[in-house]
């Protein structure tokens, strides 16, 4: 499995209540598998994500990439498989504003010790046809560009999972559109595992398998169960 | 490695992304203060050791009853120091019927090696030497120079010939200065300057006669330390090694002060600055937070971003720094020229203990600054980019230790004292506390007011509400901006003033020593013929220390060359009943006068510190063969620079009496009574009248000069305080920004936003501006009272006035800063956050 969750559950209290927001999740994710996690907002969504991606650590229960055991690793040991193994998309970039998109898109290739960093990135982001604006920085970049540039930065490293929250959810239908295109497209070519999190049906639809989160659980989806 | 290019590409980027501006120029400007002024005491401290060698006529000085060994002189030679000698004797000088008793002094060639000789043509009229000039050289052979009142009391006028022994010489030049004459204040008649190779052809230097040879060397100081270790090692019982460590106490006490003002000065610069630095950080490590978060996402370790961290504070600090260090000295140029030819002659490269000192600020401060940050933004989660509440930067109060430290390192070293140190630090930590308070209080009673229907108004208290701790901290930046502004508004003129003041133009210009109990009517006679109306006569004992405690005095455990000199030397006694105005008590009381004639004793504190006697001592007095003993009741600090005439020891009156005395006078002597002088002198001959009119000018110059140099230094106080303020402007920027493209976004209009925005600052100006007024007011307080001894008047227009500027000051730059980013649409707001 590339991904597997085992009987996850993820609370939180503030100093009035205690929120379950994830209760004995299961899930197993096989390599090269499409996923789409749907649901209403607030349902989890990007806390499961982020359980899944070792950003955050379990209340109780395992989630094990490619059978390590993450959830029992520290911060570093999970920064590390990160870097390793996984590539991100976010709904709101999450480009380095101080950098250009050549240096953004090195940067996870710096971070990995990565020799050839710079001849990769140009190649990335040759791929997602942003060769000529390498050195415009993000402010100078429309919204869709910018995903792009984010798109080249996780696919760069080669990772064996892209964790996408929402990747279109910042832009209008036709550019969230050409993004769908391409990320679907790069991740066909590469043979990566995709989990997408999206509110975005003809999305979903475009995936393997679908998933919604209800009341801290996953339940399958059939074609015609969408939720608004 | 892959941390530091990480590191220094980031850096690069946040340089141009305007991150890091005001944090560098803060740094910068901290820097620069430290080391041009650090660089500039150090070139004022070898021009005070300048003065001291010009009062010496060199480096060093070997002197001796009897002709000096000539190795004196080959060792000179074999350390290639310059070298020259003089002989000194008292000989009566004859013009015709008239005689008078000189000061001779016979010079070498090259005399004198340090400083120099002022001569001119004619005898002045009321006191003006049209063509007084720098002497190019020393007498010529056969010929003399005289001084003016040895010219006045023969009558003598250039071209005339004047007997001395054998010789009749004629006068080439009138001496009108000689620096080197400062040396033994209270022992001289009348100079007459002649060259040394005429000495043996007038006869005087006889067996028994009473000569002084002297020998001066001047070079290197290193090579003249090792000279003066030499001589002192060869030189005979007798013979005198002396270095230029005895420069006269009132010019020491002139520049000591002057060293104190700009020690202050740069202190408050520098304060300033590191807390301009402070909240110039604030929104970088904001930045930085999002950054990590980013990498950490995206592998990076916790020692990685560490590492990271680490680097960027390093090359910022080092690289403010450098640029710190270079601008100190370009400044210090600057300021070197401003204080004039008096330090400008040929000083010595500047030391490089203030460029070490000057990194090691920046680099201290640097760290200091993003210390509290470390630990948050090492452990930001990743998670903060699915959440940005996850990993804000949490506080500890125990990270400020650090900068706290630093800043007060920074008050204890620049005040130059413990006690001067520890009153700054209070000062500024009650500051810090009371501008807390208020703006806390202030932001509540805002909160309380009638909610009024103007909707700018309201938006600009909610703007507080929603920030009250960045509120605080602006506001707490902006006191301190203004109050240095204030202070400086307030103090810098009525301070210079004050301190310069403290050398009056009517301030002693003579003194009139040895005057006997019989000759006190006849000298107020004179001082009434010359209307003289304030001159004071003291009283004066000789006697010498031979017990402290009942012990003996042995001088020879006295290590310093000075306090064994010091404690060798007969005393001067004086008594008085009240205690002169402008001494200061710091140990023990005055006498009352039910204690005079009590054995009580009041020490000068330089000289109690010197010879390490305390209160309580029992000290010995041998005076004219009888003793006395006293008890040291108090101790005194003396303003050696305002040259009135001050004792080191004083005793109460009734102890005294009985013996020997002589009398004491210092004056002012107008401008052209010098004729009423010289037959006061002509009647009473054995009195010795003391000029001290050319010392007491240098020490004016000295004040002029530093009071230059110390508005210099002002105005990096001045720069430190603007940074300050922009910083606590740029600090809230970001989030503004944020809040007015939401509000644009939600309908407000421009106007609106401007108004909300002014009204917000308003309030924070009013508040920062009341703190700063109070402020700087007690600041000025205690600098006046405390530091030059003057007494403070609060002025209320200046304060009002400040206030009411300050109040403006904050929203108008407020709005300069907001200008730019309230014109552009919400579309382009949206991109730019
Ligand atoms: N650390 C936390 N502290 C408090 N509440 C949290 C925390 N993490 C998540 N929550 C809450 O848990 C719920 C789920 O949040 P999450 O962001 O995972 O939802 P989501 O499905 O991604 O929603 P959306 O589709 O709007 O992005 C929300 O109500 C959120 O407020
Ligand atoms: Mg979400």
């Amino acid at each position: 499995m590339a991904v597997e969750a085992i009987a996850l559950n993820k609370h939180v209290s503030s100093s009035d209540a205690r929120l379950t927001i994830l209760e004995h999740l299961d899930l197993a994710v096989p390599h090269g598998e499409r996923l789409a996690i749907v649901g209403r907002s607030g349902s989890g969504k990007s806390t499961l994500l982020g359980l899944l991606a070792g950003l955050d650590s379990p209340s109780s229960g395992k989630v094990l990439v490619d059978g390590i055991e993450i959830s029992s690793l520290d911060e570093d040991g999970r920064a590390a498989v990160r870097g390793r193994k996984m590539g991100f998309v976010f709904q709101s970039f999450q480009l380095l504003p101080s950098l250009t998109a050549l240096e953004n898109v090195i940067l996870p290739l710096q971070l990995a010790g990565n020799a050839d960093a710079e001849a990769l990135a140009k190649a990335a982001l040759e791929r997602v046809g942003l060769s000529q604006r390498l050195s415009h920085y993000p402010r100078q970049l429309s919204g869709g560009e910018q995903q792009r540039v984010a798109i080249a930065r996780a696919l760069a490293p080669k990772p064996a999972i892209l964790f996408a929250d929402e990747p279109t959810g910042n832009l209008d239908a036709a550019t969230g559109q050409q993004i769908i295109e391409l990320l679907f497209g790069l991740n066909a070519e590469d043979g990566t595992t995709l989990i997408l999190v999206t509110h975005d049906n003809s999305m979903a639809a475009a995936c393997q398998r679908r998933l919604q989160l209800n009341a801290g659980r996953l339940h399958e989806m059939h074609d015609e169960g969408v939720a608004a | 490695m892959r941390a530091f290019s990480l590191a220094w590409g980031q850096l690069k980027s946040h340089w141009a992304a305007g991150d890091l501006r005001v944090l560098m120029l803060a740094l910068v400007l901290a820097v620069t203060a430290t080391t041009s002024v650090g660089f500039f005491t150090d070139r004022v401290e070898s021009a005070l050791e300048r003065q001291g060698a010009m009062l010496l006529g060199g480096d060093l000085l070997v002197s001796g009853a009897k002709p000096l060994a000539d190795a004196y002189r080959q060792e000179a030679e074999r350390r290639r120091l310059a070298a020259t000698a003089t002989v000194e004797f008292p000989s009566m000088v004859v013009r015709g019927e008239r005689s008078q008793l000189a000061e001779i002094k016979a010079v070498g060639a090259g005399f004198p090696l340090r400083g120099e000789l002022v001569v001119s043509g004619q005898v002045a009229l009321a006191g003006v030497t049209p063509d007084a000039r720098p002497a190019a050289d020393i007498p010529a052979p056969g010929t003399v120079w005289v001084e003016a009142r040895l010219a006045t009391l023969l009558d003598l006028q250039v071209g005339d010939q004047v007997g001395v022994g054998e010789r009749e010489m004629p006068v080439s030049a009138i001496l009108e200065r000689e620096n080197s004459r400062g040396g033994d204040m209270f022992s001289f008649a009348p100079r007459l300057m002649m060259n040394l190779d005429d000495v043996a052809s007038t006869g005087l230097i006889q067996y028994g006669s009473r000569v002084k040879y002297q020998f001066l060397v001047a070079g290197d100081a290193a090579e003249v330390d090792r000279y003066a270790a030499w001589a002192k090692g060869i030189a005979d019982t007798g013979e005198r090694v002396q270095d230029v460590s005895d420069a006269r106490p009132e010019i020491r006490s002139a520049l000591e002060k002057a060293r104190q003002f700009l020690g202050l000065s740069t202190m408050v610069a520098v304060i300033l600055a590191i807390v301009a630095m402070f909240l110039a950080s604030l929104p970088h490590v904001q930045r930085s937070l999002d950054t990590y978060a980013v990498m950490r996402c995206f592998g990076a370790s916790k020692a990685l971003i560490m590492k990271i961290l680490l680097w960027q504070t390093f090359m910022l600090g080092l690289i403010g720094s450098l640029l710190g260090c270079l601008f100190g000295y370009m400044a210090q140029t600057g300021l070197a020229a401003l204080a004039g030819s008096l330090f400008l002659e040929q000083l010595p490269a500047p030391g490089w203990l203030p460029l070490l000192s000057g990194l090691s600020l920046g680099l201290l401060t640097m760290i200091a600054v993003i210390w509290p940050h470390l630990a948050s933004l090492r452990d930001v989660p990743a998670m903060r980019i699915l959440r940005r509440d996850m990993g804000n930067a949490s506080r500890v109060w125990s990270g400020y230790l650090p900068l706290a430290l630093l800043i007060a390192a920074m008050m204890f070293w620049h005040a130059g004292s413990v006690r001067m140190g520890a009153a700054t630090l209070l000062a500024f930590a009650g500051l810090l506390l009371l501008t807390g308070l208020l703006a806390m209080f202030g932001n509540q009673l805002l909160q309380r007011l009638p909610v009024s229907k103007a909707s700018a108004w309201k938006l600009g208290m909610a703007g507080l509400k929603r920030r009250p701790l960045v509120a605080v901290a602006q506001v707490a930046g902006f006191s301190l901006g203004l109050m240095a502004l204030i202070l400086l508004a307030l103090v810098r003129g009525d301070l210079l003033q004050n301190w310069q003041a403290s050398l009056p133009a009517d301030a002693p210009n003579r003194f009139i020593i040895n005057i006997q109990p019989h000759q006190i009517e006849g000298v107020k006679a004179f001082f009434a013929e010359a209307g003289i109306a304030d001159a004071e006569v003291f009283p004066m004992v000789r006697g010498r220390l031979v017990a402290v405690n009942g012990e003996p005095l042995d001088t020879t455990k006295y290590e310093d060359e000075r306090a064994r000199r010091l404690a060798e030397r007969e005393f001067n006694l004086s008594w008085a009943a009240n205690m002169q105005a402008d001494n200061q008590m710091l140990e023990g009381r005055w006498w009352t006068a039910a204690e005079h004639g009590q054995p009580l004793l009041s020490l000068e504190q330089d000289l109690s510190e010197t010879l390490g006697l305390k209160l309580g001592d029992r000290l010995r007095y041998d005076i004219a063969g009888s003793t006395l003993e006293v008890t040291v009741s108090s101790i005194r600090k003396v303003e050696w620079d305002t040259m009135r005439a001050n004792f080191f020891a004083v005793m109460p009156p009734g102890l005294l009496e009985d013996y020997p005395a002589s009398y004491i006078s210092s004056f002012h002597l107008p401008l052209g009574r010098d004729q009423a002088l010289n037959r006061l002198v002509q009647d009473f001959s054995n009195l010795t009248v003391i000029d001290v009119a050319a010392l007491m000018e240098q020490v004016r110059g000295i004040m002029n000069r530093m009071t230059y140099a110390i508005q210099y230094v002002f105005l990096f106080s001045l720069l430190a305080g603007l940074a300050l303020l922009y910083a606590a402007l740029v600090a809230s920027r970001e989030e503004r920004l944020r809040e007015a493209m939401l509000l644009r976004v939600l309908g407000a209009s421009n106007r609106q936003i401007v108004l909300a925005g002014l009204a917000e600052f308003l309030c924070i100006g009013m508040i920062a501006a009341l703190v700063a007024t109070l402020g700087a007011s007690a600041l000025a307080w205690y600098v006046s009272v405390h530091l030059i001894n003057i007494s403070y008047q609060f002025n209320l227009p200046l304060a009002l006035l400040a206030f009411a500027a300050a109040s403006l000051l904050v929203p108008c730059a407020a709005w300069l800063g907001m200008r730019g980013f309230l014109r552009l649409s919400p579309r382009k707001l949206l991109q730019s956050v």
